[in-house]
């Protein structure tokens, strides 16, 4: 049996792709990305149309997607995230089908169910062997984990792994196995490592960062749930990372052993591993070099797939597991629900990504944002978009208090004893705007450009486009 | 009173604002670009005329590039760019 095979172009004929199917792409290798292109050029090329595109995420490496959706070629778009510079266009109406957001958790649980079937993934691999085995561990490419992957390879008809780095057969530390894989194809390069891995994103130095990142540990602390055992998943923003760098201190100095730190890890979640703070690191996507580096070496850090992390549909799946996640925001309304879909004047910009499956899963979701980001306020009456409903959030951390979900009052109670600024959302929200003044509410479009489909496969909100004055 | 030279304040920085100065052609001319100016354009520009009148300027062209300042800091911008451009600083 062959597998390899001679071009991308002769995989998609091989596959049987035609008109109207669904493909998929992961986005492990993130900004450096060269798969999703150089497929849908072969995929143009062939006169294939009216694709649908289920991808992780679309970064801005991306952009060439535009123009298969002008030419017909890509009519339908499903995604965790969706980042700024393809989002603009999306907002600005240039699908005729809404796109449709998941979360990290219910993209492959809606794949799994059969809600979202595939057709045809293409699998960027930063190693493979002839058969396809394959790993983000190894090659010059190389981004670590491939989690959000597994389900793509598990559940789609036909199978394309794609490599710049063939090794002879068998692949010995294989993520993903030969025997979901139909073809192997190898290109020059899958991806620009500029842009797959970031040098280590450094922790804030600036002094409202750090209130709100000194803020953001105390509330742990108070909590009840830092002791033996503890579990983590922080964000790789300056703010969270210096939030975990307090944390760090505190379980140093207290001699806290925790069990798992997860996510989108970072080098700092690396750091605080191999200091003693986890004794794992549950790994679905690493962000940069020291992190690939840990999951390739050190047996402690784990490759989980995105079934595993998030899956509300799994038998169980890690962030059911999970003690305390830090995330951002956009907006947040005095309802608590977050926006992390939309920028301030309503284009898309991002997305769930985990966002919402963590927050659903831990047992104390804190968002951490500052009181207004030039001049908006953070906390509003109503978010343009809700990503992850408020019923999730249990605390805002901002440098200028500290607002807990009316859900939560044992955690009120235990941030009160503990001397930390508590406040009401709506006088937080008030004290901003007597700083910012009160921001107009933004003209909606009238039409829906995306809908956000919550983890469990239900309709959340919807997403206007931006009206073009 | 007119404005005698060319003259600026502020950066292009988030959370600033970029104020430029220059002799009218005996009115008051104001072009703003904001990042929030949906939601704070008017706002912005009532503020950046009363403190041109506190100024006492009514001959100048004034252009604003705002990246999201607060008014304290707008206020402060305005006021220095109109110094330096009757030459008082």
């Amino acid at each position: 049996m062959d597998k390899l095979v001679k071009s991308i172009q002769e995989a998609v004929k091989l596959s049987g792709l035609k008109d109207g199917m669904t493909i998929s792409f992961h986005h492990h290798l993130r900004n450096g990305d060269f798969v999703l292109n150089m497929v849908m050029e072969q995929i143009a090329g062939l006169g294939i149309r009216d694709l649908n595109v289920n991808a992780s995420s679309l970064f801005d490496a991306h952009m060439p997607i535009l123009e298969h959706i002008k030419n017909g070629v890509v009519t339908g778009i499903s995604a965790d995230y969706i980042a700024a510079g393809v989002g603009r266009a999306i907002s600005q109406g240039i699908m005729q089908k809404p796109v449709q957001f998941r979360t990290h958790g219910g993209r492959p649980s809606d794949i799994a169910l059969g809600r979202t079937p595939i057709d045809v993934a293409f699998i960027a691999a930063p190693t493979a062997d002839p058969m396809g085995n394959c790993s983000g561990k190894y090659g010059k490419s190389a981004c670590g984990s491939l989690g959000y992957a597994f389900a793509d390879a598990m559940y789609a008809k036909k199978v394309v792994v794609i490599t710049d780095n063939l090794v002879a057969y068998p692949l010995q530390d294989f993520s993903i196995s030969e025997d979901y894989v139909d073809y192997v194809v190898t290109v020059d390069a899958i991806g620009d490592p500029k842009g797959i891995v970031s040098g280590t994103t450094q922790i804030t130095r600036d002094p409202v960062g750090l209130v709100m990142a000194a803020h953001a540990a105390r509330v742990i602390e108070a909590s009840g749930l830092l002791k033996d055992g503890f579990s983590f998943q922080t964000g790789a923003g300056g703010a969270s990372l210096a939030a975990a760098k307090f944390l760090k201190d505190i379980m140093l100095e207290k001699k806290i052993q925790g069990s798992f730190g997860m996510g989108g890890i970072t080098g700092y979640m690396v750091e605080m591993l191999q200091a003693g703070c986890f004794r794992n690191l549950m790994d679905v996507q690493c962000f940069d070099l020291k992190a690939v580096e840990s999951i390739r070496t050190d047996p402690r850090h784990l490759e989980i797939s995105a079934m595993q992390y998030a899956s509300p549909s799994s038998r169980s799946a890690a962030v059911d597991s999970l003690d305390v996640v830090i995330l951002g925001a956009t907006q947040i309304d005095t309802d608590f629900n977050v926006n992390v879909h939309t920028d301030s004047n309503g284009y898309i910009m991002g997305g769930s990504g985990g966002h919402s499956d963590t927050a659903a899963g831990a047992k104390l979701s804190m968002i951490i944002a500052p009181m207004f980001r030039a001049r908006l306020p953070i906390v509003t009456d109503k978010v343009t978009c809700v990503s992850t409903p408020g019923k999730d959030i249990d605390v805002l951390v901002t440098q200028g208090g500290i607002a807990v979900n009316p859900k939560n009052q044992e955690l009120q109670q235990r941030l009160m004893a503990a001397g930390l600024p508590v406040v009401d959302i709506r006088e937080l929200k008030e004290k901003t705007e007597r700083i910012t003044g009160t921001p107009k509410t933004l003209a909606k479009g009238d039409r829906v450009v995306a809908e956000v489909i919550d983890r469990y496969g239900q309709l959340q909100d919807s997403i206007y486009n931006v009206p073009t004055k | 009173m007119d404005i005698k030279q060319i003259a600026s304040a502020g950066t292009m920085e988030s959370s600033d604002v970029y104020v430029e100065i220059a002799p009218g052609n005996g009115t008051l001319e104001i072009s703003l670009e904001s990042v929030v100016v949906q939601q704070f354009g008017d706002a912005i520009r009532a503020v950046v005329l009363e403190v041109l009148q506190e100024q006492q300027v009514d001959n100048a062209n004034v252009r604003i590039v705002d990246r999201g300042a607060l008014e304290c800091v707008l206020r402060a911008r305005v006021e220095t760019a109109a110094l330096r451009g009757k030459g008082n600083v």
